[in-house]
């Protein structure tokens, strides 16, 4: 089971925690089982794929539906059972969900009033200028353009001063610029404020820039919860390998389980896995190396003490993307390995045809068991809308 | 527009005709659609032109509608000269509005029903809210009709069957108006509300009534124009209370006095205004 | 219908506000249902047996209930020229109201721009005064020696003593006339949501405008077609107040028919055995379109 891995002893502030939780509609079991803990002011991000189940979960904690089973906690009060409106969580919905027929002050002020706050007016003057929306304050949302109508959501949102704000996928509709704008002007709000935010995205570069921990779940269940860096350089799974960033997966059978370095056998050749980033210890397994860490060099040209060697490879592709180039590489047995170079512009670049070797520390590879599915989680042309 | 200029010009390259010919024909062509319509609406008008026209019809031979004889203006100072007009358009208010009232507020019900709630049998509610559209008047006024007298209301056939019969008939329109509003409203502007601290009677109040009022007012006025333009229902279910449509049967038999088109026009024109203004404020209430 | 395809995403949820108000549901429908049960179906179902009285009895003297299938037999043998010239009528007004429709609602739905609600409007303003009048004000317009008339036997159209009223061309003159706006607001509602695209996409791929129409729009708007038709037809066939105005008892329909033996001659089982068979004509054809379209767009 995928836990926290703070491992820092907490007084059961109002840190929100799901228990079980698990949602079906008909046969379909969008969320199966789910447990997991959001410290109390942390950023938390849920990412994953569409039809991941991320969604549900979230309106599961905002209380606009309900769990076929398991239980919702925030501290120690369960709110499984609360109707949407007498939970201290508040939600900035995909579409925003601005009321179009009441001014950008009255959407503001709503949740304020519903709950009889005596000062409404001066409060939702102060948050319009916190969110510079004060000149537009007595126009209709259709009026405003899209980041504009994001920070009334926002807004209207945090006015509320919840517990926890659940976003769901609040920038997906901006443009790029505007979105990594967003991103840190979120994150710069979150830090200054101690409310919890529980972001729902897809996009695993503003998980990864926004959160500090992060809960990849795929098919309803999540695969490994954690710190960007630690999901990105450890996955467990090959989804996870796969979905963020990406991820070199190569067949390869453990050797020597027995040190502090796994040693394993890919098609002929050995390299070695350092034991806290081996899930698993005999048999086949996946070794996973990321295109970045990947050193090519010319056939024979370097020695590498310690380091992991492939020899035998030959450049397919060449791709030049500014920052970065990118290589195809085609090894002896046939699978095409993708190696990502900085153009720091202290070599050049290789050619087509090239015959190479590729190294990478001992530290950078990973190694997962051979049960899992090599294609989980890698983006598809089909899977784009 | 875009598709007729691309293949025209695919299709002229070859052949050049004048200028100019060719400037009035395309216009001609690309306007032809347009320019039946108008047409079409120039001609629904038309009767209405007589109508107002006959209003100021001075009758000297035996039936108004025969024939223009002279212009007056008297008819428009004595429309109540006529015995029974005005006591039937006071009828016919007088139904409308309260059929219109109860049939606006049981569909608007029913609409609800149908686009939030699901339950088995709607299949079958819908289909019996769809056949009082598609039956004839003659068969469910007859029908009615038929069904007091067996249950012995024949004596007190008027107001109250009249009523009766026009919520009936009104219902199932003011569902098909209301349902389309809120099927084209987003359900998760209530799911906000919640989540902003409202309870499902405030968020009924604040949101989604407000939001389908549109809609409500629309199939209002539905309601409204079609209950008191009603003829065949009513005939059946009247006894011998007359609303004005009833008046104007009638009157065949006793030469149709002018004022009859006077009250006509004023329908017109009251109905017109009436929409012209809500245009107006629809459009001033939204800045653009 | 224009189809957008998505990738498979879970199905639609009940969510729990929903499941929870599904008590609900109930209570909302039941006031109006009862209503349309009591004063639509019950009616009806009367209507049906009425039909089946012994012909024999009369309104004062009271009917007898004999399951008296003949009268359908008797009803169709003498009147089964009147159904057949009701349907006729009907049929051509609706055939011409399409073609006069379309263009109408066409107009407003891709060329009227800014006045496309003014026209909407328009469309139905005509309909706000008294239809009993309107079908008077044909009666004058085309009177025997008025401006109608007068201009077709010019144009040697009509012969010099022809008539336009009583005959069946003025009765179906009023029934086109009557129920345009029914043909036209479900045209225009369905041509509405045809996304203007897909007729720049057809005319990209090489089609002249009439093609583009007749392959891409036409097809497209055919469920306007067919409600429009419907809304035309049904009420069309049960009309008698045209007939009554603007023609003779040579142009009479089965309503003038019904309504006669209902209020005059107080011939129930007549009356109600000849608008069972004209009920039932109409339910087959909406149990037809049902089949093709399902029951969620009737309504």
């Amino acid at each position: 089971m995928p836990q926290s891995t703070d491992q820092a002893p907490r007084e059961l502030a109002r840190d929100l925690r799901l228990e079980g939780v698990t949602k079906r509609f008909g046969d379909f079991v969008a969320v199966d089982d789910l447990t997991m803990m959001v410290p109390q002011g942390s950023f938390f991000a849920l990412l994953g794929p569409s039809g991941c189940g991320k969604t549900t979960t979230l309106r599961m904690v905002a209380g606009l539906e309900d769990p076929s089973a398991g239980q919702v906690f925030i501290g120690d009060e369960e709110i499984t059972n609360l109707r949407a409106y007498k939970r201290p969580v508040n939600t900035v919905f995909q579409s925003y969900a601005l009321f179009p027929h009441l001014t950008i002050f009255d959407n503001v002020a709503f949740g304020l009033r519903r709950r009889g706050v005596s000062d409404w007016k001066t409060k939702t003057r102060e948050m319009l200028e916190l969110v510079q929306l004060e000149p537009y304050a007595s126009r209709k949302p259709s009026q405003l353009s899209g980041g504009q109508q994001q920070r009334v959501a926002l807004g209207r949102a945090l006015i509320n001063e919840p517990g926890v704000l659940l976003l769901d996928e609040p920038l997906g509709a901006l443009d790029l610029k505007l979105r990594r704008q967003m991103q840190i002007e979120l994150k710069r709000i979150q830090t200054e404020i101690d409310v919890t935010f529980v972001h729902v995205t897809h996009d695993q570069e503003e998980a990864m820039t926004m959160a500090d921990t992060i809960a990849v779940m795929n098919h309803g269940v999540i695969e490994q919860m954690g710190a960007p860096g630690e999901l990105y350089e450890n996955p467990t799974t090959t989804f996870v390998a796969n979905f963020l960033g990406q991820s070199n997966l190569i067949v390869a059978e453990v050797v020597d389980a027995s040190g502090q370095t796994v040693v394993v056998d890919c098609h002929g050749q050995k390299v070695g896995v350092v034991a806290s980033r081996s899930h698993t210890d005999e048999g086949k397994g996946w070794l996973g190396v990321r295109p970045e860490k990947i050193f090519a060099s010319p056939r024979g040209s370097e020695t590498h003490d310690g380091a992991n060697v492939l020899t035998g490879g030959r450049i397919t592709d060449v791709s030049f993307v500014g920052v970065s180039t990118q290589y195809l590489v085609a090894m002896p047995w046939g699978q095409e390995l993708m190696v990502f170079e900085q153009n720091t512009g202290q070599r050049g670049q290789f050619k087509n045809g090239d015959e190479i070797d590729l190294t990478w520390s001992r530290d950078h590879a990973f190694l997962l068991d051979a049960g899992q599915d090599v294609h989980a989680g890698v983006i598809t042309p089909e899977d784009i809308e | 527009m875009a598709t007729t200029t691309a293949a025209a010009k695919v299709r002229t390259a070859s052949t050049q005709p004048a200028p100019q010919q060719r400037g009035v024909w395309r216009w001609f062509s690309d306007h032809l659609v347009l320019i039946v319509g108008l047409g079409v609406l120039l001609y629904t008008f038309v009767p209405i032109g007589y109508i107002i026209a006959l209003s100021f019809n001075q009758p000297t031979g035996r039936s108004a509608t025969a024939q223009f004889d002279a212009f007056t203006w008297n008819n428009w100072s004595s429309i109540c000269q006529p015995e029974g007009l005005c006591a039937s358009v006071k009828l016919s208010f007088q139904v409308s509005i309260t059929a219109t009232i109860l049939a606006t507020l049981l569909g608007t019900l029913m609409a609800f029903a149908l686009v939030r709630h699901s339950f088995r049998g709607r299949s079958t509610s819908n289909l019996v809210i769809f056949l009082p559209m598609a039956t004839p008047e003659v068969v469910m006024g007859s029908s009615l009709l038929a069904m007091f007298v067996a249950f012995g209301f024949d004596g007190v056939l008027g107001f109250i069957t009249i009523v009766i019969a026009h919520v009936m008939f009104c219902l199932s329109f003011v569902v098909v108006t209301v349902k389309a509003r809120l099927t084209g409203m987003d359900s998760r502007l209530e799911q906000a509300a919640m989540d902003l601290y409202a309870n499902e009677w405030q968020t009924f109040r604040l949101i989604t009534l407000p939001l389908a009022m549109p809609g409500i007012v629309a199939a209002a006025m539905l309601a409204f124009s079609l209950s008191f333009d009603d003829f065949i229902v009513t005939n059946f279910t009247s006894g011998q209370s007359v609303t004005f449509p009833l008046y104007i049967y009638g009157a065949k038999l006793k030469d149709f006095p002018p004022q009859l088109f006077v009250v006509g026009t004023l329908m017109f024109l009251v109905s017109f205004l009436f929409v012209i203004a809500a245009e107006l404020w629809r459009r001033r209430r939204r800045v653009t | 219908m224009t189809e957008v395809v998505t990738p498979p995403t879970p199905p639609p949820a009940v969510d729990a506000e929903t499941s929870r108000r599904r008590g609900w549901g109930w209570l909302l429908l039941v006031p109006g249902m009862l209503w349309l049960a009591v004063f639509f179906l019950f009616p009806t179902v009367q209507l049906f047996f009425t039909s089946l009285y012994d012909p024999t009895g009369s309104f004062t003297l009271g009917y007898s209930m004999t399951w008296h299938f003949a009268n359908y037999y008797d009803a169709i043998r003498d009147t089964w020229n009147l159904f057949a010239r009701s349907f006729m009528y009907a049929g051509i007004a609706t055939f011409v109201g399409l073609m006069l429709g379309y263009p109408l609602a066409y107009a407003i739905a891709f060329k009227a721009g800014r006045w496309k609600n003014v026209m909407l409007v328009l469309v139905i303003a005509p309909f706000f005064t008294s239809f009993l009048l309107r079908t008077l004000s044909w009666r004058t317009i085309l009177a025997d020696h008025g401006p109608v008339t007068s201009f077709l036997q010019t144009v040697a159209i009509l012969p010099d003593n022809g008539r336009l009223l009583a005959t069946p061309v003025a009765v179906i003159a009023g029934l086109i006339y009557n129920f345009l706006p029914f043909m036209t607001l479900p045209l225009y509602a369905s041509l509405d949501k045809v996304d203007y695209r897909l007729i720049e996409a057809a005319g990209d791929l090489y089609s002249s405008p009439f093609t583009g129409f007749r392959k891409v729009t036409f097809p497209l708007s055919l469920p306007g077609v067919v409600s429009g038709t419907l809304l035309t037809f049904i009420p069309a066939c049960g009309d008698y107040i045209n007939a009554e105005l603007l023609g003779t008892p040579r142009q009479y329909m089965v309503g003038n028919r019904i309504q006669a033996a209902f209020l005059t001659e107080h011939n129930y089982p007549l009356a109600a055995s000849l608008s069972i068979i004209l009920m039932a004509i109409v339910v087959l054809m909406v149990v037809v379109y049902i089949r093709r379209a399902g029951t969620e767009e009737l309504v």
